[in-house]
């Protein structure tokens, strides 16, 4: 009898990883203090916290996300590959095999966009053919579209150095390069939610909204050279923007997802596609999760923006263009939020409300640097 | 009277409280947010006279609009925010703490068969032994329960209840983020306004003339506002803009400006901006010694102060002044300093210069580094040229150079008239040729037209000068037709003295024509004489001639001043080609005057901002209150179980009852109703 309650009894969280987990923290842990060793002496405070945290956080997104615990370590394996294949050249990215063909930040970088197209064709040639083959190979080339992206933005970070150690820095800092992070982020909420929900085929509705987000890079590449990596203004040298930045794109990631579901809900819902697709209340659900996700990092990334401005602005809050559209777009989710959890509210206009918060986010996103000037524009100082 | 009363305030409570007013304010408060990024925020009214025109800057003003987030109506949609989510809290929040403690160890059976989670088991064993089952059971799961009851068994579980304290912290958090917001809002200023305590100051005054009216006591809880300090100079009040005017702030301390630096990278562009400042207590004297950078300000005594630009702080120009259209070929000098005006006559006319602005460092993308061939490439070129090499990432920052100082100045004539100016100090590649270059322009909305003036064998503009001088000389022209007509009919060729003499006089007639508007009247000239069909070939003879003789005017103008005649070569022809066209373009320049610069000493003036804003805590712990409210709302997963267990006859045979719910009704609920089903089910089969 006891060993019956025993069959049932939830296992506590720390009793349940394995060595292979403790090994990847260890790892982490090592990995960082390495670093700390060897770079310490030219990090700020807030910087040596930061690559504490980000140990700490990488190790708690293995162990609640097991595929994390070889994604990153083989990224991270790879990258240092590409990089001592630098040995201190920045020439060498043209002659040197791997470089050339792979692991430089732009070889790595058209890796990934060609990657995340063909995942975007695989899905679709998945959803047409019902074929859980298709489906399986599309995740990965959307991994490996993944692991080539981080690869590309963490070669970039050492190549920066490699320009003048006064030019370095976390390649974060304009749009081309976020729009790497986008892409990267969005994948991996996808293959998150895809595993979690036992569920293949929302993928050929995320996933074009990474290839869009992959073409406005190319046209961005090859007509403005937007990847020439540039100084940073007096105005964004902070450490601020190493967790700024990433937290504004897990919620702009999440918003685009929960707004690709609600373009499968509303065609679920006319009837379309629908036995190719999840089950209208298994669509509500990621959608809603997916909102979820995404306005509690928003949250976070606006508070710490407002941190910020107050440090470089004097003033935490100055209704900036960008700052308003932030709010603006918060209050929009809040509002969806308010009408799901609250009014219990279900169904096509929640769907169609993500949708619309999409044009909002990107509005916020791309809109508001292309037609609006402020303090976001770095012009002037 | 009295219920209809009760009622009202009732009415006004439940409107206020209630979630569709909540969402309309949202909605709202994001629709009115959108104006203000629309519609450019604080600029001065003229700019805004100017857009609209006098009606619609009269409707706008009213609104509010140039100061959106500040104005009366926004602020009331805020505060009907702060109240709304304040009733609500007051509404709910007892309701949330009296669901987070109770176990709803009272439910009764018919309520939990009427839920739609529910499920029922018949189990053979003992009441007492099933319950201690489903007991352990849930404990295994993490629940915490209640057992009660008497004839049959209720055992109430719960887990995840702080998910009630979510709602709490967010909207709390909302309540005094907006509260910090409006204790370092300009409420307190605009009553004082209002009441006439406060008046906004639109002259432009040195700050001691101001009077109190216009003036914030050093005690002022909270302000933000801007002052500009010259390198050496000092200041103890800063700015405030409001409306159309200003307020000055009164500093308990005094800034000095010790020195202001920008650092630049390789490439030219700026890399750090910094001021030394010493900061000095009015009530201790005491001084303190510090930088401030872009990104690291100084906090003294609750004031924040912040590098937010900077400009010319009245750095000393010395400068040549050249008569565009005099046969004088010396220039007068000049000294003058930044932000400051002094007079000038070119002999007819009297003029105002002031000079606006100078800077020693341009960093201009002046496409030298790339050959022309490979600028127009294709698509595919760059394609392949991004993909191939991480020549990729750097590359483009090559172009850019610094081209030395510039300054800007306006002049205006006696009228009031105004023309803005743009020089360069140091000649500038254009086409691989080099000039100096001053720009012009009639107000500051337009661009600059750019007149170019050709530089000589020296780099100096001495030699476009001189020929400039002898061009506008009229006892020149003869010597120069005299020459050209030699030239261009050798005696050699047996052209005769009378054909010379005639080439001679109308070489005259053109230098003369020339020298009165420049191309244009040359062109007129020829329009309103020569037949339509013989335009474009006069035109073209004429140049020539025009050419050839200023060429000989150079030569002339060379010998005058001592040099040995120019090669009659392509660059010299260019020269004089520039040369003609820069005289052409000075017709239209504005000002007979072209102020050279020749030298400097720059002094700079930092842009701070000062800030004190005591409700910046109270945002910063409604921050933290409102993401870990939003996390526990979302994270924390409230869900409840009952179990009735009810025992049945001597023999065993008891039934139980399973009801499950949650505020969240979530695939995962629906998931994990179905699992504790089916442990129920095997759990309670043996
Ligand atoms: C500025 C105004 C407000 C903001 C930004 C705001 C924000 C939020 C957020 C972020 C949530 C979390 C959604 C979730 O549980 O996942 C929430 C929930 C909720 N809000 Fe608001 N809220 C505001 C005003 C109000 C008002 C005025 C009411 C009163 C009617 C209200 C009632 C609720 C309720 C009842 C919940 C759900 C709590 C629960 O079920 O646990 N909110 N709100």
């Amino acid at each position: 009898m006891e060993a019956i309650q025993g069959g049932y009894q939830r296992p506590s969280f720390f009793r349940s990883l394995s060595w292979f987990d403790w090994a990847y923290a260890a790892a982490l842990g090592a990995g960082s203090l390495y670093a700390y060793k060897l770079y310490g002496g030219y990090m700020d405070d807030y910087e040596k916290g930061i690559l504490f945290l980000t140990a700490v956080s990488f190790t708690g997104l293995g162990w609640f996300w097991k595929p994390m615990r070889i994604l990153l370590p083989l990224v991270a394996a790879l990258s240092l590959f590409g990089i001592s294949q630098y040995q201190g050249e920045l020439a060498r990215a043209g002659q040197a095999f791997w470089l050339k063909y792979l692991f430089s930040s732009q070889s790595a970088i058209m890796w990934m966009s060609a990657l995340f197209v063909m995942a975007t064709a695989g899905y679709w040639l998945g959803l047409a053919a019902r074929s859980d083959f298709v489906y399986r190979v599309s995740a990965g080339i959307t991994w490996s579209a993944t692991a080539m992206g981080l690869i590309g933005l963490l070669v970039r970070w050492y190549e920066s150095y490699l320009i003048g150690a006064d030019v370095g820095h976390i390649p974060l800092s304009n749009l081309y390069e976020v729009f790497i992070l986008f892409s990267i982020i969005t994948a991996l909420l996808y293959l998150y939610y895809e595993q979690y929900y036992r569920n293949r085929q929302l993928g050929a509705f995320v996933l074009p909204v990474i290839s869009a987000a992959v073409a406005f890079l190319l046209w961005y590449t090859f007509d403005r050279e937007a990847h020439h990596i540039q100084p940073l203004v007096p105005a964004l040298q902070s450490y601020w923007m190493k967790i700024h930045v990433p937290a504004n794109f897990v919620g702009y990631g999440a918003f685009s997802l929960a707004a690709m579901i609600g373009v499968a809900h509303l065609l679920v819902s006319k009837g379309m596609l629908a036995s190719r697709l999840p089950a209208l209340e298994v669509l509500d659900d990621v959608m809603y999760k997916a909102i979820a996700i995404g306005f509690a990092f928003f949250t976070i990334a606006t508070i710490l923006g407002a941190m910020w401005a107050a440090e470089a602005w004097g003033g935490y809050w100055s209704w900036d263009p960008k700052e308003t559209w932030a709010l603006i777009v918060w209050l929009n989710y809040a509002a969806w939020l308010h009408m799901r959890l609250v009014k219990g509210l279900r169904g096509p206009i929640l769907a169609w409300w993500a949708v619309v918060g999409l044009v909002v986010t990107v509005f916020a996103f791309l809109g508001v640097n292309m037609f609006l000037s402020g303090l976001h524009s770095y012009g002037t100082l | 009277m009295q219920p209809t009363r009760v009622s009202f305030y009732r009415a006004v409570y439940e409107l206020f409280s209630s979630m569709r007013f909540a969402i309309s304010l949202l909605t709202v408060l994001a629709i009115a947010s959108v104006i203000g990024t629309v519609l450019k925020q604080n600029e001065p009214y003229s700019n805004y006279i100017i857009e609209l025109g006098p009606f619609w800057f009269k409707v706008f003003s009213i609104l509010g609009l140039y100061d959106v987030y500040h104005a009366g109506w926004f602020l009331l949609i805020l505060l009907f925010l702060v109240l709304s989510t304040g009733f609500c809290i007051y509404r709910q929040a007892p309701l949330m703490l009296r669901e987070l403690k109770s176990f709803r160890e009272h439910a009764t059976e018919v309520s939990l068969r009427g839920f739609s989670h529910q499920a029922v088991f018949s189990s053979g064993a003992a009441s007492a032994t099933v319950v201690q089952r489903l007991t352990g059971y849930l404990t295994g799961q993490g629940y915490r329960f209640k057992v009660g009851g008497d004839m049959q068994t209720l055992i109430a579980a719960k887990t995840g209840s702080y998910n009630r304290l979510g709602y709490i912290l967010t909207h709390a958090a909302i309540v005094i983020i907006c509260i910090g917001g409006l204790v370092d809002g300009n409420i307190p200023l605009k009553v004082q306004e209002l009441l006439g305590y406060k008046k906004i100051e639109t002259r432009d005054v040195p700050s001691n003339r101001v009077p109190a009216i216009s003036r914030l006591s050093p005690a002022n809880l909270s302000f933000r506002g801007s002052v500009s300090i010259p390198e050496g100079g000092a200041a103890d009040v800063i700015y405030l803009n409001v409306a159309d005017g200003y307020l000055v702030q009164d500093l308990p301390f005094q800034i000095h400006l010790k020195k202001f630096r920008i650092e630049h990278y390789a490439t030219g562009q700026p890399k750090s901006f910094e001021s030394d400042i010493v900061i000095t207590d009015r009530a201790s004297s005491k001084s303190l010694e510090g930088t401030v950078s872009v990104n690291h300000p100084i906090i003294y005594r609750g004031v924040a102060i912040y590098q937010a630009s900077f400009g010319d702080g009245g750095s000393a120009l010395t400068m040549n002044g050249w008569n565009l259209f005099s046969p004088l070929a010396k220039p007068s000098p000049y000294k003058a300093q930044v932000s400051q005006a002094f007079g000038l006559s070119n002999g007819a006319e009297r003029y105002t210069v002031e000079v606006v602005d100078f800077k020693v460092f341009n960093v201009q993308d002046t496409g030298e580094d790339e050959p022309v061939a490979e600028k127009k490439q294709g698509f595919w070129q760059n394609t392949s040229r991004a993909l191939s090499s991480a020549a990729a990432v750097t590359s483009s920052n090559k172009r850019l150079h610094n081209v030395g100082p510039s300054y800007q100045y306006k002049i205006r004539d006696a009228q009031g008239q105004a023309k803005e100016y743009h020089n360069y100090m140091q000649p500038l590649n254009i086409e691989s040729r080099r000039y100096l270059v001053s720009g012009v322009r009639g107000a500051p909305n337009e661009a600059f037209r750019y007149l170019r003036l050709p530089v000589d064998e020296n780099d100096g503009i001495e030699g476009y000068m001189r020929l400039r001088a002898i061009l506008f000389d009229k006892t020149q022209y003869p010597e120069i037709a005299r020459r050209f007509a030699a030239a261009a009919m050798p005696a050699a060729s047996g052209g005769g003295e009378a054909l010379r003499a005639r080439l001679a006089e109308s070489t005259v007639k053109v230098l003369e024509m020339f020298s009165r508007g420049g191309f244009g009247s040359m062109a007129k000239f020829i329009e309103d004489s020569v037949p339509k069909a013989e335009q474009e070939r006069a035109a073209e003879t004429y140049l020539k001639v025009l050419e050839r003789s200023v060429l000989e005017a150079y030569q002339v103008s060379r010998v005058r001043a001592g040099q040995a005649p120019a090669q009659a070569d392509e660059r010299t022809m260019q020269f004089v080609r520039d040369s003609l066209n820069a005289i052409n373009d000075s017709f239209f320049y504005g000002t007979p005057i072209y102020l050279q610069l020749t030298g400097f000493d720059e002094v700079m003036s930092s842009g701070l901002q000062l800030t004190r804003s005591p409700g910046k805590n109270l945002v910063y712990a409604g921050s933290v209150l409102l993401i870990l409210g939003v996390f526990v709302m979302f994270y924390i997963r409230e869900r409840r179980i009952w179990l009735l267990v009810k025992p049945g006859g001597a023999g065993g045979g008891g039934e139980i009852l399973f009801a499950m719910s949650s505020n969240r009704k979530t695939l995962d609920f629906e998931n994990e109703f179905n699992m504790h089903k089916q442990n129920l089910t095997e759990l309670l089969k043996g």
